[in-house]
């Protein structure tokens, strides 16, 4: 099979992880979100829970450094492991879909890279997290905002584009329009075109 | 006078917080506080052509003090003997690299302690410290903490101690010497102090507190590196030095060069070389003699740092030329009330808590103006300000894990190979060897000084 990349950026609570799983299934490729998490556990040695503890996670400025190109900072080092994990895979020509991690920037060069952006309604997304995580409304709403600031400034301080920014990707999709199910639909036909041509 | 003085310290302080935030690089972040300087505060509030010329520092060049001094001398504005000495010794460093200098000097030293844990421990802190008396302790520990996890990996010990004593050595060996830490480097050319200057001063105070640190590290670390004690070392495993070798030819140029560069350096106040003219040559033997990989090492040269030193410069060239270098040093002494002893113990401690947290390099470029200024008010010998601020900056910055570039490195080395080193894991150990190492300073630079 031809090499397919599926890089899904996504909103907290859009539903972007299970469309990504999905997506994964219906190509049958593996997908790299947790599991990239258990992979560089089993490469370096750290356990997953530390791994997760820093996982896209904005670093913390004040008390970082960076000198030529060695940055004191975990998240900083946990997320360079990521990035040339991913871009390892990405050389030695496997399909895979990955969840984040700055992928459609990251990857960009390579040809068999479709990027997407999943976005939802802040309703939508409310009553997803509330259903999930057992929230009330104003917590789960307060949950999203910290969830989507943090990958916000992840993704930012890492790339030179804004995240969520439709320029960045080869298609944003609002997952509230036609729900999940039918928005793996849409998704999987675009890829599907795109691998025609 | 009065708006050159608000522009030059906005443009520092905005400077210093652009640094600190990581968004732009940092050689871009100081080249345009530079150029701000000289455009807004020596063009636009102080319409003085002479300051940007003075600041600009050269005509230098063309004196021939700048490379061949017999009385010492002091120097204003862009320090060019520190950013051609810095280009120079990373020519250098580069080639040893490349001939597999460093690492074979690492296993060498394991073999000859029989990869020991203990041993080991204890001979690498100390050949941390030394090289780092010559060699920048970037390099240093970027080589040291890799061979540091291979061998933890062979003699399944954490590796986390070791990497941590081999960072505070570092930063002590470098403030043994005038080329062993950007800040003596910046605080040697500008105030005209040679190599055995500081060896005899900074250099004694960091050869006792070595021992100290040896012993404190030992003690601090030593239930941590134990391993299993029956299993016996098989040596046939483990690298040999000589394959780290990657040319036979080029590694003992390498080591000829090195040997000279440390012999130049060691003679400078005898032979009255300038550190300018012992970077450049040594530069231009490294590149005779690696000819044809010489656009290689001048491509791997760090220039990144040596833009940031030049924009660095130009913006504490605004501040002194405005005269508020001066007013530090006058508040310094009215805070101090003119005793020496109070003097003295604020440099040394406010260095060192500073340094801890921003780049010593900016510090102590900020500070070399200030303590000119104390010695003409105070009476205090300018020399003892010199030997405090350079310990004070050097030894600070081994508190945090962002207070000096081999810091930063070690951490990141040892994160990438799975062995994250937070702030609490740090600080834990290394924070009191730093307040032990200042104490003993402080005493020092009583006892000795005043």
């Amino acid at each position: 099979m031809e090499q397919l990349i599926i890089s899904v950026g996504r909103e907290f609570g859009s539903g972007g992880r299970v469309i990504a799983e999905a997506l994964a299934e219906r190509f049958g490729i593996p997908i790299y979100d947790r599991h990239l998490i258990t992979e560089i556990a089993d490469k370096t040695g750290l356990t997953p829970e530390q791994i997760e503890k820093y996982n896209e996670n904005p670093k913390k400025k004040i008390i970082s450094r960076r000198v030529r190109g060695y940055s004191n900072s975990i998240e900083d080092n946990i997320a360079e492991m990521q990035f040339n994990f991913l871009k390892e895979k990405s050389d030695s020509g496997e399909s895979f879909v990955v969840v984040g991690r700055c992928s459609e920037t990251k990857l960009k060069y390579n040809p068999a890279l479709v990027s997407l952006f999943i976005l939802a309604d802040m309703d939508a997304k409310i009553k997803r997290v509330m259903e999930i995580y057992e929230l009330s409304k104003e917590d789960a709403e307060d949950f999203i905002r910290k969830k989507d600031k943090k990958r916000k400034r992840y993704h930012n301080y890492h790339c030179s584009g804004h995240w969520g920014d439709s320029r960045l990707y080869d298609l944003c999709i609002n997952s509230s329009r036609l729900g999940i199910e039918k928005t793996v639909d849409y998704l999987e036909s675009y890829i599907r075109a795109r691998k025609e041509l | 006078m009065a708006s050159a003085q608000i522009f030059a310290v906005i443009i520092f302080v905005a400077m210093f917080v652009l640094i600190v935030m990581d968004k732009i690089e940092r050689h871009y972040v100081t080249l345009g506080s530079g150029l701000l300087t000289l455009i807004v505060v020596f063009g636009i509030c102080m319409k003085s052509g002479k300051a940007i010329w003075n600041t600009l520092a050269l005509k230098g060049f063309a004196t021939e003090e700048f490379w061949y001094q017999v009385t010492e001398s002091e120097s204003k504005g862009i320090n060019w003997a520190t950013i051609i000495f810095i280009a120079g010794m990373m020519v250098m460093v580069e080639g040893m690299a490349k001939a597999g200098f460093f690492r074979w000097l690492c296993m060498k030293i394991a073999f000859l302690v029989k990869c020991k844990t203990i041993p080991v421990f204890i001979t690498f802190m100390i050949m941390s410290a030394v090289l780092s008396m010559f060699i920048d302790s970037i390099t240093v520990i970027m080589f040291l903490a890799a061979v540091t996890i291979e061998l933890s990996q062979l003699l399944k010990f954490n590796p986390v101690p070791m990497i941590l004593s081999e960072i505070f050595c570092a930063n002590l060996g470098g403030s043994a010497t005038m080329c062993g830490d950007p800040p003596n480097i910046i605080v040697g050319t500008s105030l005209g102090y040679s190599f055995s200057d500081f060896l005899t001063n900074t250099g004694l105070v960091a050869g006792i507190s070595l021992v100290f640190s040896v012993v404190f590290f030992y003690f601090a670390f030593r239930k941590e590196l134990v391993t299993d004690s029956d299993e016996k070392i098989d040596m046939s495993k483990f690298p040999k030095p000589s394959e780290a070798i990657t040319s036979k030819r080029d590694f003992i140029v390498s080591s000829v060069i090195f040997g000279c560069a440390v012999v130049l350096l060691i003679t400078h106040s005898t032979t009255h070389l300038t550190v300018a003219s012992i970077g450049l040559f040594i530069a231009v033997i490294t590149l005779i003699a690696f000819a044809k990989d010489a656009v290689e090492l001048l491509k791997k040269v760090d220039y990144k740092t040596l833009l940031f030193f030049i924009g660095l410069f130009i913006v504490v060239g605004g501040l002194e030329e405005t005269g508020i270098l001066e007013l530090i040093a006058n508040f310094i002494e009215k805070i101090s009330g003119g005793n020496a002893m109070l003097m003295i113990a604020i440099i040394l401690w406010v260095s060192a808590l500073a340094s801890a947290f921003v780049d010593n390099i900016p510090f102590a470029a900020t500070m070399v103006p200030v303590i000119q200024s104390l010695a003409q008010t105070s009476g205090v010998a300018l020399p003892t300000l010199a030997w405090t601020l350079s310990i004070g900056t050097d030894i600070g910055g081994s508190a945090t894990p962002i207070g000096a570039s081999a810091n930063v490195v070690g951490t990141s080395v040892a994160a990438k190979n799975g062995y994250p080193i937070s702030w609490g894991r740090y600080c834990k150990k290394l924070a009191p060897a730093t307040i032990i190492v200042l104490a003993i300073s402080t005493v020092y630079i009583f006892m000795r000084y005043l």
